[in-house]
């Protein structure tokens, strides 16, 4: 167990370190993988520990990223319309975007806004007992409603190219490498601390009767709690995960478009877990660096390619690897542990023998 | 008069073709608890091989005939659906049965590829198929206009229904096949070969997602993405009619498509899909389990 604790400050501290070693253009991309990572997160406790599979997280982190845009946004034209808004002839601000130029409402709004839309979205299905892959599917469908309506929005929402051209967050200018390094290191400790989080609530009483929804959800019932309020609650949690993980990627990579938000985009996210493996915090994290990784390297070089592998890695890891790579590191040191016993014992077998 | 006519005629038509995709993933879904995210994939390979049977149409046989090929085509998208459903079945989803989420994902990374595929043969961009010229033209009711393509849609969706009707209740496989949906091992400890029942059930399924496919190059150019754009409202429709149950499922789909293009009609497109969502929504705080469910005492 140690041991263990050990390797997590390590990989924190190894990611904490990554200015020093990694070239300006690698620091970006991790950064970007970082706020994935914060997502994966999210999936992972309502997927591993809850048995829930949303297909829509792409629209909560896009609510979050867009809730920040939209500062940034206002803060960029500096007291005149948004230059989208000009394009598309709107002559004023549109009332609901005002709020937006404080950062401090902008900043909660982007944890608060995905969070009291899954709270209302869990509550209205969880509570009638619709669970498994009807879920999934109605969250699925939250996507198609949310990205139609960005993309037919252009006035309000800057359509399918999104928001974007920002300069200044709270004055400092996003160009500048200093502040691209501070909102790295920014990102890792948010990653750290969601971690702990995440990892005390696993542990915490709540933790197990999540984890015991997701076994036998009625049995749950029966013993007396309300498995619909344990799962609106971690539902909401994952969804606010994924509105912080929006703000800190517009900030870093200064784009969001409902492109990011879409089907595909969505179950992505659900993939990066699978493949680190969804019932380990540690596993989602890796497996978000490791797809993206792997995805930015690929689609570089063979943009057709990576879609057939992405494909094939949903097969394979749901066929082979249904743990991911934490399943299968760990099944691998469990049979290797029991064969050095099996080892011992037979030496000394031909020990007696001899 | 005319306006609404049209209106409630353009929502019938939606309607039976949602109705020919989502009958194959209700009984898919009823009878194996399956959801099978590449059936919108099995639409877009009816609709390429109606544009296949086309292109072999205007090369090989005399122009006189030409006209004639969409008659050939919906057999061949059929056949080509159920084929592709039956490789599914046998080579991914029976390893998934009891791991509903698990399927929903593997059968994604399927889509995924199929998708990929179909862009390096056909080509990315869309490719559009005539329609025969029987097809042009339309009725003409007081004054509204009612076109052959779309009321053709609406047959080929009734023969359909009344096909997989006559199927599941006069024939024996079909009995079976509802055995099955209605009681898995209880069925099976009878001596029906429920894997038998499954392959076949699924190749039907998706063989009728390719006859869909094959309606669908009547309205408009097909490309690689022509499945995503349906099969989320499909999805709805088994989910709002109930499972393993066929009328439901022709009541999820009328409503839906109803619905869509009234909403469409009135606030536009993109508040439509709005509206329909939030109507959905509102439907399952009353009847969580779809409309027509079976009933059963057990509790999971």
């Amino acid at each position: 167990m140690d041991k263990k604790k050990l390797g997590y400050w390590l990989f924190f501290i190894a990611l904490f370190l990554g200015p020093l070693y990694l070239t300006e253009f690698r620091l970006a991309l991790l950064g970007k993988f970082l706020c994935f990572a914060l997502v994966a997160l999210g999936i992972c406790l309502i997927w591993g520990y809850t048995g829930i599979l949303s297909l829509g997280h792409g629209v909560y982190f896009g609510l979050g990223a867009y809730c920040t845009a939209m500062y940034l946004k206002l803060e960029a034209a500096g007291g005149t319309l948004p230059d989208f808004m000009e394009w598309s002839g709107v002559t004023a601000l549109p009332a609901f975007w005002q709020p937006f130029s404080n950062p401090v409402f902008a900043l909660s709004a982007s944890l608060l806004i995905p969070a009291l839309l899954a709270a209302m979205l869990g509550f209205l299905t969880f509570k009638n007992r619709i669970k498994g892959v009807y879920f999934s599917l109605i969250s699925q469908a939250v996507v198609v409603v949310f990205v139609t309506l960005f993309v037919a929005k252009q006035d309000w929402t800057g359509g399918t190219n999104g928001l974007t051209n920002f300069t200044t967050f709270l004055g400092f200018s996003l160009a500048s490498p200093l502040v691209q390094i501070v909102l790295y290191l920014m990102t890792v400790l948010i990653l750290g601390a969601s971690f702990t989080l995440a990892a005390a609530l696993t542990k915490s009483r709540a933790g197990r009767v999540l984890s015991a929804v997701r076994d036998g959800e009625n049995r749950v019932r029966f013993l007396g709690f309300n498995p619909t309020s344990y799962k609106v609650f971690v539902y909401s949690l994952s969804a606010a995960l994924a509105g912080l993980a929006g703000t800190l990627f517009v900030l870093q990579v200064g784009l969001i478009s409902p492109a990011m938000m879409g089907i595909i985009p969505s179950i992505e996210m659900v993939l990066w877990v699978a493949v680190g493996g969804r019932y380990s915090l540690i596993g989602a994290v890796l497996g978000a660096i490791v797809v993206n990784s792997a995805k930015s390297f690929f689609s570089e070089s063979y943009p057709d390619i990576w879609s057939i592998f992405l494909g094939l890695l949903f097969i394979i890891v749901v066929m082979f690897l249904p743990n991911g790579i934490v399943g299968a590191v760990n099944s691998w040191n469990e049979k290797r542990v029991k064969s050095k016993r099996k080892g011992g014992t037979a030496d000394a077998a031909d020990s007696v023998v001899s | 008069m005319a306006v609404v006519a049209t209106q409630l005629f353009n929502g019938i038509s939606l309607g039976s073709i949602l109705l020919l995709i989502a009958l194959g993933l209700a009984i898919t879904f009823g009878l194996m608890n399956v959801i099978n995210m590449a059936h919108g994939e099995f639409i877009m390979a009816g609709a390429y091989t109606t544009y296949v049977v086309q292109q072999a149409f205007s090369h090989y046989v005399p122009a006189a005939l030409f006209n004639y090929y969409y008659i050939a085509a919906i057999p061949l998208s059929f056949l080509i659906g159920a084929l592709l459903g039956f490789v599914l079945e046998k080579t991914l989803i029976r390893f998934l049965y009891h791991r509903p989420l698990d399927s929903l994902l593997a059968t994604w990374g399927v889509s995924l590829i199929l998708q990929q595929m179909a862009r390096s043969i056909f080509g990315a961009p869309n490719v559009a198929v005539t329609a025969p010229a029987w097809l042009d033209g339309g009725l003409t009711i007081a004054g509204a206009v009612f076109p052959y393509k779309r009321l053709f849609i609406i047959a080929l969706a009734v023969i359909c229904m009344v096909a997989l009707y006559l199927y599941l209740d006069k024939t024996a496989a079909g009995r079976k096949m509802r055995a099955v949906t209605m009681n898995r091992s209880m069925a099976s400890s009878l001596g029906v070969s429920t894997q038998k029942v499954d392959a076949a059930a699924f190749a039907i399924g998706s063989g009728l997602a390719g006859i869909a496919g094959c309606a669908l190059t009547v309205l408009g150019p097909i490309g690689s993405t022509i499945g995503t754009y349906y099969i989320v409202d499909a999805f709805m429709i088994v989910i709002l009619g109930g499972i393993g149950s066929l009328a439901g499922t022709v009541f999820g789909a009328l409503s839906i498509g109803m619905l869509g293009t009234v909403a469409e009609f009135w606030t536009g497109a993109s508040m439509a899909k709005v509206i329909v969502f939030a109507a959905i929504v509102a439907f399952l705080q009353f009847k969580p389990a779809g409309l027509l469910s079976a009933r059963t005492r057990s509790l999971e």
